[in-house]
């Protein structure tokens, strides 16, 4: 007994200790994204799209161009940290707008069941078929290049998972004994969704949404890359490394900053996810207490 | 009894539709409870006296159906009500509190807040008012440092402690009628005994009529007024507690009063064996035909097992099923 103890407890600290690692890790990147994105102006003095001068053109990173500079003579320091605020604002915001939809279709799918829940499921099946990033190409195509544009497509086309995860949280929560007792004591059907519903998908949901926010910061890098999402001169990490793609061989530094950018965010957003499912899962809350 | 009683079930049968089938999982139940009355209802698992309760609130769900009968609170028949004329009924005047205090709070929600939701929603109290009348509740209840309390988590609560949350929801209101669906089967005994004193004390107080449905025969007759007996979906007997005792009519009755362990009995009688009741309880598809009981009954003669006997008046008050209960 105490033996069996000992191993549960030792075992109960090494996950401790692994969990923390997640979370600090990727808490700390994407605090440092946001960080950097916030305070663009007062982080790089130099102006990421007016301060062209050929006379510097495609300078390697030294003490004084920290990154190097671009064909135009651009400080590629000042791009990226400039380029934060447009990939976060793209990654919060459509993601923001896919959770809004997912719960609501999910939530209620899931609630009322019946023809309401076929349609969702069918219409979740459809965009789940269709390759996300092609879909919002095809928003694009039709919105025109542009950060709302953007934001509209990312925001269209990626709340599937989001909505999957809603509905079978609601199926399942809707048989529990307190929302049953909810019922009994005369709560009305979106006092039951919101008050006895979501507040207990949450976890899920904000793994979910943590993971997607990632994605969107690699769509949006994507979209740009392709040329339909944010356009030259302004800088974002994906058309930044669009430009740079022929420079590789030459000046690799155009190519590696954005793109070391793009991946330190990613893998923050992913570890942080992580680190929260290792959090909000019911099994460890309550040992929390 | 007044002229109108509080809820009049009449006639009522529940149909349970399997595979297009419809098979009556209760049929021509009858009774009544009048203001300020402890009922009981008790039945072995599956007799359909929890549905019966779902009945009564309107929450049966798909394979369940009311096949039949009428259920009246104060004379206005409920099935007749629209959604939001029944759900006003639900918590305000009828309020139920469930066999698993677990389950059956909110895991998120800490526990004042669960019992303040029930004056906003119901008697449209601002938040703050609410806040201040759910620690009153619990102090009624009597849970130790109220205040503090109510910023509690269920989890954070023993099994005690839930249940006399979930009647401290369930009472908020000053329901009219609280069904009790097994209040006490999760609890340990003593816990058991101080929950069924405090709820029949705040009922009693508040004029509370209380539905309690049970599989303990000897809880039950210690609590209501009057026992029905269930089986099979049918109501089989239906007396005073005190008499259900005595002189049981109906032999599932007697049956139960006699597998009931007493105290000090083996020493009065010699070291006899506890009664049973022989064989199962007939799935709902394949009641048999007769009297349900018949299979297992020890007195079932050949009229028991081709004629259903109808409700009998006894002469001592109450009702029976049973060919044989003269």
């Amino acid at each position: 007994m105490s033996t069996l103890s000992t191993v549960s407890t030792v075992l109960a600290a090494k996950w401790r200790v692994k969990l923390r690692f997640n979370l600090v890790v990727g808490g700390t990147l994407f605090a440092l994204a946001v960080f950097v994105g916030l305070f663009a102006d007062w982080l790089a003095h130099t102006d990421p799209v007016m301060d062209a001068n050929l006379l510097n053109a495609e300078e390697p990173p030294s003490w004084k161009w920290w990154f190097g500079t671009d064909a135009q003579g651009r400080d590629i320091y000042s791009r990226v940290v400039h380029g934060a605020r447009i990939s976060l604002t793209v990654g919060i915001v459509s993601q923001f707008i896919n959770s809004i939809i997912g719960i609501s279709l999910g939530l209620t799918a899931g609630y009322f069941g019946g023809w309401w829940d076929d349609f969702v499921n069918g219409l979740t099946n459809l965009m789940l078929a269709i390759p996300s990033l092609i879909f919002a190409l095809a928003i694009m195509a039709v919105l025109g290049p542009g950060l709302t544009s953007l934001l509209i497509a990312l925001g269209l086309t990626n709340w599937s998972f989001t909505c999957r995860i809603a509905r079978a949280s609601a199926l399942s929560l809707k048989t529990q004994g307190y929302v049953q007792a909810a019922k009994v004591l005369g709560y009305g059907d979106l006092r039951i969704m919101t008050t006895q519903l979501l507040p207990n998908m949450l976890g899920p949901i904000i793994v979910i949404g943590t993971l997607g926010m990632g994605g969107a910061v690699l769509a949006e890098a994507s979209l740009s890359f392709l040329g339909l999402g944010i356009r030259p001169p302004y800088p974002s990490w994906g058309s930044m490394l669009s430009e740079a793609r022929d420079q590789i061989t030459t000046a690799p530094w155009l190519s590696v900053f954005p793109g070391l950018a793009i991946f330190l965010t990613v893998l923050g957003l992913n570890l942080l996810g992580d680190g929260l499912r290792d959090i909000l899962d019911p099994q460890s809350r309550s040992t929390r207490v | 009894m007044s002229a109108v009683p509080l809820i009049e079930v009449e006639n009522l049968r529940i149909d349970l539709d399997a595979q297009g089938k419809r098979v009556p999982a209760v049929e021509g139940v009858s009774f009544r409870i009048d203001r300020g009355e402890t009922f009981g209802l008790v039945g072995e698992s599956g007799c359909g006296k929890s549905i019966t309760a779902l009945a009564l609130i309107g929450l049966l769900r798909r394979p369940l159906s009311i096949g039949g009968g009428t259920i009246k609170f104060e004379g206005q028949d409920i099935r007749k009500l629209s959604t939001s004329g029944r759900r006003s009924l639900r918590g305000n005047r009828i309020a139920m509190i469930f066999q698993e205090p677990m389950t059956a709070l909110n895991p998120v929600s800490p526990v004042g807040r669960q019992i303040a939701e029930m004056f906003v929603l119901h008697k449209g109290k601002s938040w703050r008012e609410a806040k201040q009348l759910a620690v009153e509740a619990l102090a009624q209840v009597r849970v130790p440092a109220p205040a503090r309390r109510v910023k509690d988590y269920p989890h954070q609560l023993s099994g005690g402690m839930r249940q006399r949350v979930m009647i401290a929801i369930a009472l908020a209101c000053g329901p009219d009628l609280l069904i009790a669906d097994e209040p006490t089967t999760a609890l340990d005994v003593t816990v058991q005994a101080e929950i069924i004193e405090l709820m029949r004390e705040l009922c009693a107080e508040k004029g509370t009529a209380v539905l309690m449905i049970s599989h303990d025969l000897g809880l039950v007759a210690n609590v209501c007024r009057r026992v029905a007996v269930m089986y099979a979906g049918r109501i089989v007997e239906e007396r005073n507690s005190d008499d259900i005792f005595r002189t049981p009519s109906h032999p599932y009755t007697r049956g139960l009063v006699r597998s009931l362990p007493r105290l000090g009995s083996r020493a009065a009688h010699g070291q006899t064996r506890l009664q049973e009741i022989k064989g199962v309880v007939p799935a709902i598809a394949h009641f048999p035909v007769g009297c349900r009981f018949n299979p297992r009954c020890p007195e079932a003669t050949d009229i028991c097992r081709q004629v259903e006997p109808a409700e009998e008046l006894l002469a001592a008050g109450g009702l029976v099923r049973c060919h044989h209960h003269g």
